[in-house]
C-alpha cells in the first residue's frame, strides 16, 4: 500500500530512464539527501563530523568501488585498500608537483592512477578467477605497500614515510572545518554513488552481472568477457583511489602506508558482504555497520565491565565478539542487510495484507 | 658458486615450512571446497596451546597430546557453529566465514594465553652442519624431514584406509559421496581436526623458529602463492610449490633485492604465482577445470 508501483505510468522516455523510476524512491531520496545536506549540518557536532561521518563516507566508498569488482562483476579482491593507497599518494604528489591544479581535479588524476595500477592487476584476471585472484590481488596489496614505503620520492622524501596532505581550497573556500570536510567528502560520495547506481543498471552493468553469474555463458552470448572484467577492475580502483584521495586530506590529513593495510581491505570485504553484494546501498549499510559495531561494542563493554576489568580483556572479548557477529550474520542473512531491507519494502508493498 | 647453492638450499627448506601451512589449506579446500582463511590463525592457535600447555607443566608429549585435543575441539565447533549452517551458500560466504573465524581464533587467544611472544625450543638447535662442502641448517632439516614423513602419512592415508578414501570421495563430489552413504559432515569434521593437526606441527616447527607470536598469523598467509602455484587439490602441489616459492624468495632477496631495493620478500612470492598462473591457470598439479554453460 504505501509502497506500489500500481499507476505510476511512464509517458516519456527520460520518465522511463531515470535512476529512481519509483515515486516513493524519488521521494525517500529527497529526503535523504535534505536530512544529510541540511539536518545533520545544523544538528551535526565536530565529533560526530570528524569521528563518525567522515570515515563512514570514504569507506562507503570504497565498499562501494569494491561492490563494483566483487558484487557486480564477480572479481574477488583483497587489494582495495592497495588502492586507496594509490589514490592517496598520487593526489598528494599531483599537489605537490604541479602547480596550480585545482585540487579536485588531482583528486580525479590521483584515482586515475589507481584505476590504471588496478587494470594492470587486473590483467591476471585474463587467465585466473575465484580464489585463485584473491591470492593475485592480495599481491597487488603486499606489492603497492613495499612501493608506497620503498621509494621515497612518492613520500617527497620525508624521514618517516608519512604524507602531510595539503589544505584544500576550492575556488578560494578552504576547507578546514569538520563541518566543511563533511560536506566535501558527501558532494564526492552523493555524486560517485548516483554515477555507480546509473552505470550499473546500464549496458555494462548488466554485462558485469553476466560475467559473474557465468562467465562462459556470457561470453556464448556476445559479451567480451576480458574487457569488462578490465573495465570493472579499472572502475573499481577508480572508487577506491578517490576514497583513498578523501581519506588522506579530507579525513586523517597525515598518512602513512601502514593505513592502508590488509587489515582495511578486510575491513572493506566485510562492509560489502556484511551490506549485501551487488548493491549500491548495501555498501552504504554495511559500511554503518561495521563502523558503529567496534563503537557500540566499547559502550556496553565500558558500561558492563566498568573499572573492574583489564581494558586488554575487553578488547579481545570485543574482537571475538565481532568475529562471531559476522559468521552470525552470513549465517542467518547471507544476502546481507540490503537484504533485510527489500523484506522491508515488499512488507510495505503488500500491507496491510500479511504475506 | 658455493654461496648459490647454500642460498638455493636454505630457500628450498624454508620452502618446506611454507608447504607446511599449505598441506592444512589444501585437506581443507579438497575435502569441503572451503578456502579457509583461518588456517594462518590455526597455526598460531595450535602453537600456543602447545606452548601454554608446557608452561603449565605437562611434558612434551603429553602437551603435543593435548594440544592436539584442542585442535579437535576447535575443528567440531567450526564444523558444527560455521560449516552445517552454511552448507550450500556460495563459496565467497564460507571464505568470509573464515575471516570471521580467523578474527574469533585470534581474539581467544589472545584472551586465553595473552599477546606476548613465547619462546618455544624443540631441542634442535638451528646450527649449521657442513654438507658436500655446503653449510645446511641442522633445523631446516630437521623441518624438511617432518615435513617429508607427513607428506608420506597423509598420501598412505588418503590411498590406504577407507576414510581416506571417502574423503576422496567427497572431495571430487559432495552429492555423489553422499549418495553412495558417505556422512559429509562426519567427513568434514574428520578434514578439519586432520588439518588441525598438520597446522600444530607447522606451529611447533615455525613457533622454534620464530617464537610463538601473533606474526605467524601474517607468515601463514605466505602458503597462500605456494597454494596457487601447486593448485588447490594437490598435496604434491603444495609441497612443490613451497620449495620454488621457498627458493626464489631467497634467490630473489639475495640477487635482485640489491637492485631494486630490499624487502621484497613480502609480495615477491605473490607476483611471481601470478606470473606463473598467467601461464598456467589451475597450477602445477590442478585439475583442469571443463566448464560447460
Amino acid at each position: 500500500m504505501f509502497y506500489r508501483e500500481a499507476s505510476q505510468y511512464k509517458t516519456s522516455y527520460g520518465a522511463d530512464q531515470q535512476i529512481f523510476p519509483i515515486l516513493q524512491d524519488r521521494m525517500g531520496f529527497l529526503a535523504l539527501m535534505a536530512i544529510v545536506f541540511v539536518v545533520v549540518p545544523i544538528l551535526g557536532n565536530d565529533y560526530w563530523f570528524n569521528g563518525l561521518l567522515i570515515p563512514f563516507l570514504i569507506l562507503a566508498l570504497a565498499t562501494l568501488g569494491l561492490n563494483i569488482l566483487t558484487g557486480f562483476a564477480g572479481q574477488i579482491s583483497l587489494g582495495s585498500a592497495g588502492f586507496m593507497g594509490v589514490g592517496a599518494f598520487a593526489a598528494y604528489n599531483f599537489v605537490l608537483r604541479v602547480d596550480g591544479l585545482p585540487i579536485l581535479a588531482s583528486f580525479v588524476l590521483g584515482a586515475l592512477c589507481a584505476a590504471v595500477i588496478g587494470v594492470l592487476f587486473g590483467l591476471a584476471c585474463l587467465r585466473i578467477k575465484d580464489f585463485y585472484l584473491i591470492v593475485a590481488t592480495l599481491g597487488s596489496q603486499f606489492f603497492i605497500e613495499w612501493a608506497l614505503t620503498k621509494f621515497g620520492w612518492l613520500t617527497n622524501y620525508s624521514s618517516s614515510g608519512v604524507i602531510t596532505a595539503q589544505k584544500i581550497v576550492i575556488l578560494g573556500v578552504t576547507f578546514d572545518t569538520p563541518l566543511r570536510r563533511y560536506l566535501l567528502v558527501l558532494g564526492v560520495v552523493t555524486v560517485m554513488a548516483l554515477a555507480a547506481k546509473n552505470m550499473m543498471r546500464g549496458a555494462f552493468g548488466r554485462s558485469c552481472m553476466a560475467v559473474r553469474d557465468m562467465d562462459v555463458a556470457a561470453a556464448v552470448i556476445g559479451i567480451r568477457i576480458f574487457r569488462v572484467k578490465l573495465v570493472a577492475f579499472a572502475v573499481s580502483s577508480f572508487y577506491c583511489g578517490m576514497a583513498g584521495a578523501l581519506w588522506a586530506f579530507a579525513y586523517v590529513g597525515t598518512v602513512d602506508p601502514e593505513a592502508f593495510g590488509l587489515e582495511r581491505s578486510l575491513q572493506i570485504l566485510f562492509m560489502a558482504i556484511i551490506g549485501g553484494l551487488g548493491s549500491v546501498m548495501g555498501s552504504f549499510l554495511g559500511a554503518a555497520f561495521i563502523m558503529l559495531l567496534p563503537i557500540v561494542m566499547n559502550l556496553i563493554g565500558s558500561t558492563v565491565s566498568g573499572q573492574a576489568i583489564d581494558t586488554s580483556v575487553v578488547a579481545h572479548v570485543e574482537q571475538i565478539v565481532y568475529g562471531v557477529l559476522i559468521i552470525w550474520l552470513l549465517v542467518v542473512e547471507p544476502g546481507g542487510l540490503v537484504r533485510l531491507w527489500q523484506v522491508g519494502k515488499e512488507k510495505l508493498r503488500l500491507w496491510p495484507f500479511p504475506r | 658458486m658455493t654461496f648459490f647453492i647454500e642460498v638455493l638450499v636454505a630457500g628450498l627448506l624454508a620452502g618446506v615450512m611454507y608447504s607446511l601451512v599449505a598441506l592444512g589449506f589444501v585437506l581443507i579446500y579438497k575435502a569441503s571446497g572451503v578456502f579457509n582463511f583461518a588456517q594462518g590463525a590455526m597455526v598460531l592457535f595450535a602453537a600456543l596451546s602447545f606452548v601454554n600447555f608446557h608452561a603449565w607443566g605437562a611434558p612434551f608429549w603429553l602437551a603435543l597430546v593435548l594440544a592436539m585435543g584442542v585442535m579437535v575441539v576447535l575443528a567440531l565447533l567450526v564444523e558444527r557453529l560455521v560449516l552445517r549452517p552454511l552448507a550450500n551458500q556460495p563459496a565467497m560466504s564460507l571464505f568470509m566465514a573464515t575471516i570471521g573465524l580467523t578474527i574469533v581464533i585470534e581474539g581467544v587467544g589472545q584472551l586465553i594465553f595473552g599477546s606476548k611472544t613465547h619462546r618455544l625450543d624443540l631441542g634442535i638447535k638451528d646450527v649449521p652442519i657442513e654438507m658436500l662442502g655446503v653449510g645446511i641448517s641442522k633445523f631446516d632439516l630437521f623441518a624438511a624431514a617432518v615435513a617429508g614423513s607427513l607428506v608420506l602419512a597423509l598420501v598412505l592415508f588418503f590411498n590406504r584406509t577407507a576414510t581416506g578414501r571417502a574423503l576422496r570421495a567427497v572431495a571430487d563430489d559432495h552429492q555423489a559421496a553422499m549418495s553412495i552413504g558417505i556422512p559429509l559432515t562426519r567427513m568434514w569434521r574428520y578434514v578439519w581436526a586432520l588439518s588441525g593437526g598438520v597446522a600444530l606441527i607447522a606451529g611447533l616447527l615455525w613457533g622454534s623458529r620464530l617464537g610463538v607470536q601473533f606474526g605467524l598469523v601474517v607468515v601463514a598467509l605466505k602458503a597462500l602463492p605456494v597454494l596457487i602455484l601447486g593448485g588447490f587439490t594437490s598435496i604434491a602441489g603444495a609441497i612443490v610449490g613451497g620449495l620454488i616459492i621457498g627458493a626464489a624468495e631467497k634467490l630473489a632477496e639475495v640477487y635482485l633485492g640489491g637492485v631494486i631495493g630490499g624487502g621484497i620478500e613480502n609480495w615477491f612470492p605473490y607476483v611471481l604465482a601470478m606470473l606463473f598462473l598467467i601461464a598456467r591457470p589451475n597450477g602445477l598439479f590442478g585439475e583442469r577445470r571443463i566448464e560447460r554453460v
